[in-house]
């Protein structure tokens, strides 16, 4: 597999993961070039966000090989049979190449929007506060949350929370956005708001890989979907054909419950 | 009433309050400083570490600061005598001013309340947050300096604000190894002129008054970073 391609974004070739005795991915594999957007979707405890948390190492993988714009991370294996990366400072870099959006938002509650929004292009990418504002604030007007940007975190609603964690992960100026269900814990009514400004990032062509439970979000904005099934794929392919002809019994069932 | 010696202690006075600040403000500042790493190390730290600063704040919160402080005091300073050559060396005027002991003794003790309020505070902080400045390339001590310490005395700091005060008035135990601090000061403006209450008044008021500016600085501290609980 080219690991030195510069039009491979992410590549992570037969990924396991167990916790415990518990294995709950079976050997994943996935190739994100530039400017795909990779949708993976799947019942609750498929492993589709244990997945995405081991390509940025907040979760640690039990075998497989991962790498980053054409760079592998060097891994270990460790005493708790998970590997390890054999680099910190490594990871910490691959990381800020990689945009991370949570369910849950986990924006900073101790500091303002801006603050959020600027604090690791400061303190990580060490770029002037000067020039960190300036990228901010044109990022929060782009999601539309340039008047709150002095505003703490609990003062807002869930749809702008979750716009400031987008805004804060794109000041880094990733080369890949990785989001976790990023309306999984939203209202309904905010949902909407949120989907807006991943789809306007999606049109930019800007590199996604998107766990997600909005099927019909998924079809629209997708390049690629996989369909996870109890820590394996099951099923991928363009979106076409994994929601309108999908080969495996499972994910036509999958996808016709929920639509 | 008589106030008419007021006058005559009032400088007497001032030097008392003095001395109950000093030990309140470095107590407090350098305690603090102490629980931070003790609190932490009770999070993350190795068994032994961990170990360790669980016993110191078992110590601590086991036993009454007036033990801690005549432990010091008496037990700790009886022993430096016994150190030859000690007695001709400079450090030997150290040894005699009860105030090192009580400065100590007042240090520690906070410390190891803070500590233990500090580890709580250390473990109420949401994983996720945590996570996210991980998830954006911090280092570790990135991760500590800049999300968990902040955040962690954001949320203690209602907390801090009982505890600063209860320190304070915990300061006239240093009156028993002898040190003038406000109360020592009042008593012996007692015991010079035998007027009972009215020394006693005052003091009653000079701590509420302390009491009053510690509770509107930490209210202002509160309000700088709102917070919705």
């Amino acid at each position: 597999m080219a690991t030195n391609n510069a039009q491979t974004a992410v590549v992570v070739d037969d990924l396991h993961k167990s916790f415990g005795p518990l294995e709950v991915l079976k050997g994943v594999s996935l190739i994100a070039k530039q400017g795909d957007v990779v949708s993976m979707i799947g019942s609750s405890g498929s492993g589709k966000s244990t997945f995405l948390r081991c390509i940025n190492f907040l979760e640690l993988p039990s075998r497989g090989r991962i790498v980053v714009t054409g760079e592998e991370i060097s891994l270990k294996p460790g005493a708790d049979g998970n590997m390890h990366p054999s680099d910190r400072r490594q990871v910490e870099r691959i990381r800020t190449k990689l945009g991370m959006v949570f369910q849950s938002f986990n924006l900073w509650q101790h500091m303002t929007v801006l603050q959020n929004v600027i604090e690791a292009p400061v303190h990580v990418l060490k770029l002037s506060k000067k020039e960190a504002t300036e990228r901010g604030e044109a990022l929060l007007h782009k999601v539309g949350l340039f008047e709150k940007r002095d505003q703490y975190p609990a003062f807002l609603s869930g749809g702008q929370q979750q716009r400031a964690a987008i805004a804060r992960a794109l000041c880094m100026e990733p080369k890949v956005m990785l989001f976790d269900e990023p309306t999984s814990a939203l209202d309904p009514e905010l949902v909407g708001e949120v989907l807006k400004v991943i789809r306007d990032l999606a049109e930019e062509g800007r590199t996604m890989i998107l766990v997600t439970h909005e099927m019909k979000f998924a079809r629209d904005v997708s390049s690629h979907v996989m369909y996870l099934h109890k820590g394996i794929v099951e099923e991928e392919g363009p979106p076409k054909q994994v929601f309108g002809s999908p080969n495996s019994e499972r994910c036509k069932q999958f996808v016709s419950s929920i639509h | 009433m008589r106030w008419d010696w007021l006058p005559t202690y009032f400088p007497f006075l001032v030097h008392g309050l003095l001395v109950t600040l000093l030990i309140l403000v470095f107590s407090v500042v350098v305690g603090f400083i102490l629980a931070v790493p003790i609190g932490l190390a009770q999070v993350t730290g190795s068994l032994a570490t961990r170990s360790f600063a669980k016993a110191f704040c078992n110590y601590i919160r086991g036993t009454p600061l007036l033990t801690q402080i005549w432990l010091l005091y008496y037990g700790v300073g009886s022993l430096f005598p016994l150190i030859p050559g000690l007695r001709e060396n400079f450090m030997w005027l150290i040894r005699l001013d009860a105030i090192y002991y009580v400065l100590l003794a007042f240090t520690l003790s906070f410390a190891g309340y803070e500590a233990e309020i500090m580890r709580g505070a250390f473990l109420s902080v949401p994983r996720g947050e945590l996570e996210a400045a991980r998830a954006f390339g911090m280092s570790p001590w990135k991760v500590t300096s800049r999300v968990w310490f902040p955040r962690a005395v954001l949320q203690v700091l209602p907390t801090l604000t009982g505890e600063v005060i209860g320190q304070l008035k915990s300061t006239p135990l240093a009156f028993t190894v002898p040190v003038m601090d406000l109360m020592g000061a009042t008593s012996k403006i007692r015991q010079d002129t035998y007027i009972i209450y009215e020394p006693l008044i005052f003091l009653a008021l000079i701590y509420m008054v302390l009491t009053f500016i510690i509770t509107r600085a930490f209210g202002y501290l509160e309000r700088l970073i709102p917070t919705r609980r």
